[in-house]
């Protein structure tokens, strides 16, 4: 029994990093139709960025700040300036950010070398809590704790604010908000640089987990499609379900079939493409 | 008739001829791009013809050459046997990956064949009993026509093993020509253009579409197959993620939906390779520039810039 709760909870705490890159992945896509192939390099820039403070300044919330305002400064430069250019030709602007995806790789590579570092945890959560026969590390609830509330600011901002409903009105239909007068090319810099924030806050609380080495940009890159797939594009709700089922399938078959782990991530996906090609939630 | 066979002379006698010239590691470069050649134009088949993104193209290469390998090295070292085998499982990896990734669209379909050629990269990477994992398999023997046919020469050398795949890369291009300009390739490119409307027609386009990439899967073998033995060595970076975006942008480079300009995207991608990499390690920045330039400046490739200059007749 402690087994299945502590895996739960692994899962559980990664599906919650997993959520919060798939919920930046999707709504960058519903709004702009920009498939963001360089997602997963915005979350190990993150994790770097916020390493490289940390061991300068020892505080974890300073390294958090300035990693996340580091990546979203990197986005909103990279959408202004490049992205910009060619809206409306999703293969291009894909290949596009797929090109940054190997700029980044290659930089991190020089400038952070190829060995698996981890960010150091906050003091407050290094420690493990015991609740009966389980012990669990306290920071993979506060990873948790900081994915719910994200999800539900994001909730917030989508459902109850006037951003939120020109973002929505931007997901049904851009021109058709583009006509009744809302600024569509501030609004796409503001979910880039949204979702930018959100794959930075997991970089971080990703990196004191999981550590930070070349190739996890594609690893979670990935997983985040997964996510996407299974929940759908464009739904937030799709993301949070996605990104909880995925990391507790990729927990449990890492802990349970170690060989083939991939498919116990891969196989339900297939199963659900085959049912429902958009997805659970997806509404595109 | 005329114009096409004086165009296609000059490009023929030059493959014909080079090697006298080159040296065995020019020889080897020029064999490589080739085989990287029959890889990016059975991408072409399906990004510039069909219209269909697909990010995983490695996949098919990636199971050609590790079947090759596997039956070569294990099970009988027979030439016909190995090739055909190699063939047959990029045949079936592309029934199989098909019928999950057609059922998808543009985007989802860019991420679909992603996460599937992640699946067998993982089983390379993963399944060390089975494919030795990171470390690859090597040894992978040239397979010996000299024997068998009693030709007076082996595949062993450089030069016999350029012409063999030279044959390869001709039969792959004529075919793929023929493909093309049969009545199903143009109903591809019907597609490409106008699903909906083709399916208006009557078309059944999921089975166009389907076996444009079974097709697509089984010529990315040929490439796979070869380059085993070119190699003679297998790795889980022929499945990897990072060789499907370089055959993508090799079709790109050169121009998607013209069979002549993926050959040559090939070309030019496996020419700066070799020449940066001597000087640099950053092989990847320059990948990932070369996909940022070409995608803002020349997103119908090289062939689409000679176009513009010199008028629709090139090419």
């Amino acid at each position: 029994m402690t087994f299945w709760i502590i895996q739960a909870l692994n899962g559980i705490s990664f599906g919650m990093l997993l959520f919060l890159l798939a919920a930046g992945l999707s709504l960058i896509f519903g709004v702009m139709k920009v498939l963001n192939l360089a997602h997963g390099s915005l979350y190990l820039l993150g994790g770097y960025l916020g390493l490289t403070v940390l061991r300068f300044t020892n505080s974890f919330l300073l390294a958090l700040a300035a990693a996340v305002l580091g990546v979203t400064l990197l986005a909103v430069v990279m959408e202004r300036t490049v992205l910009r250019r060619i809206y409306g030709e999703e293969l291009r602007q894909a290949l596009l950010t797929f090109g940054f995806l190997f700029i980044i790789a290659d930089q991190a590579l020089w400038i952070w070398g190829g060995n698996p570092q981890t960010l150091p945890k906050p003091q407050a959560f290094t420690r493990s809590l015991q609740m009966g026969t389980i012990v669990f590390p306290s920071y993979r609830f506060l990873v948790i704790a900081v994915g719910i509330v994200m999800g539900v600011a994001l909730w917030w901002l989508q459902e109850r604010t006037r951003l939120g409903a020109m973002i929505r009105a931007g997901v049904d239909d851009e021109e058709m908000a583009r006509g009744i007068g809302v600024n569509t090319p501030r609004l796409f810099t503001g979910v880039f640089a949204l979702g930018a924030f959100l794959a930075a806050v997991g970089g971080v609380m990703g990196g004191a987990l999981l550590g930070v080495y070349p190739g996890a940009d594609f690893e979670v890159l990935l997983l985040a499609f997964v996510v996407i797939i299974i929940g759908g594009l464009g739904s937030l709700k799709g993301a949070f379900l996605g990104g909880l089922l995925v990391g507790l399938l990729d927990n449990f078959g890492k802990a349970l079939f170690p060989e083939l782990a991939l498919f116990t991530i891969f196989a339900p996906m297939a199963i659900i493409l085959a049912i429902r090609p958009t997805g659970l939630f997806g509404r595109l | 008739m005329k114009r096409r066979v004086l165009a296609v002379a000059p490009p023929t006698l030059i493959l014909l001829l080079l090697p006298l010239a080159l040296s065995s590691y020019q020889l080897g470069l020029l064999t490589k791009m080739l085989i990287y050649g029959i890889f990016a134009m059975s991408l072409d088949l399906l990004l510039g013809y069909t219209g269909l993104p697909s990010l995983g193209h490695a996949a098919f290469f990636g199971v050609a050459s590790y079947t090759v390998a596997l039956t070569a090295l294990r099970v009988v070292n027979n030439f016909w046997i190995d090739f055909t085998a190699g063939l047959v499982m990029a045949g079936v990896i592309g029934a199989l990956f098909g019928l999950l990734a057609l059922r998808t669209h543009a985007t989802y379909f860019l991420m679909i064949t992603m996460a599937l050629a992640q699946v067998l990269w993982g089983i390379a990477f993963g399944w060390r009993s089975l494919t030795r994992g990171d470390d690859g398999l090597p040894g992978v023997p040239r397979p010996n026509l000299g024997i068998s046919w009693g030709l007076p020469w082996s595949l062993a050398d450089g030069i016999p093993f350029y012409y063999f795949v030279l044959v390869f890369f001709a039969l792959t291009t004529a075919l793929l020509w023929v493909i093309i300009r049969s009545p199903f390739g143009r109903v591809l490119v019907g597609i490409r253009e106008s699903e909906a409307r083709m399916e208006v027609l009557g078309y059944n386009v999921w089975l166009y579409k389907y076996t444009a990439f079974i097709l697509a899967g089984v010529f990315a073998g040929v490439a796979g197959n070869l380059f085993a033995y070119y190699n003679g060595f297998v790795s889980p970076s022929y499945v990897s993620i990072i060789f499907s975006a370089t055959a993508l942008i090799m079709v790109i480079l050169g121009g998607a939906g013209t069979i002549f300009g993926a050959a040559l995207g090939a070309i030019v991608i496996v020419y700066l390779e070799n020449v940066i990499s001597v000087y640099t390690e950053r092989w990847l920045l320059i990948l990932g520039a070369i996909y940022v330039l070409v995608t803002l400046f020349a997103p119908n490739g090289l062939v689409g810039l000679l176009r513009e200059r010199f008028g629709s007749r090139m090419a």
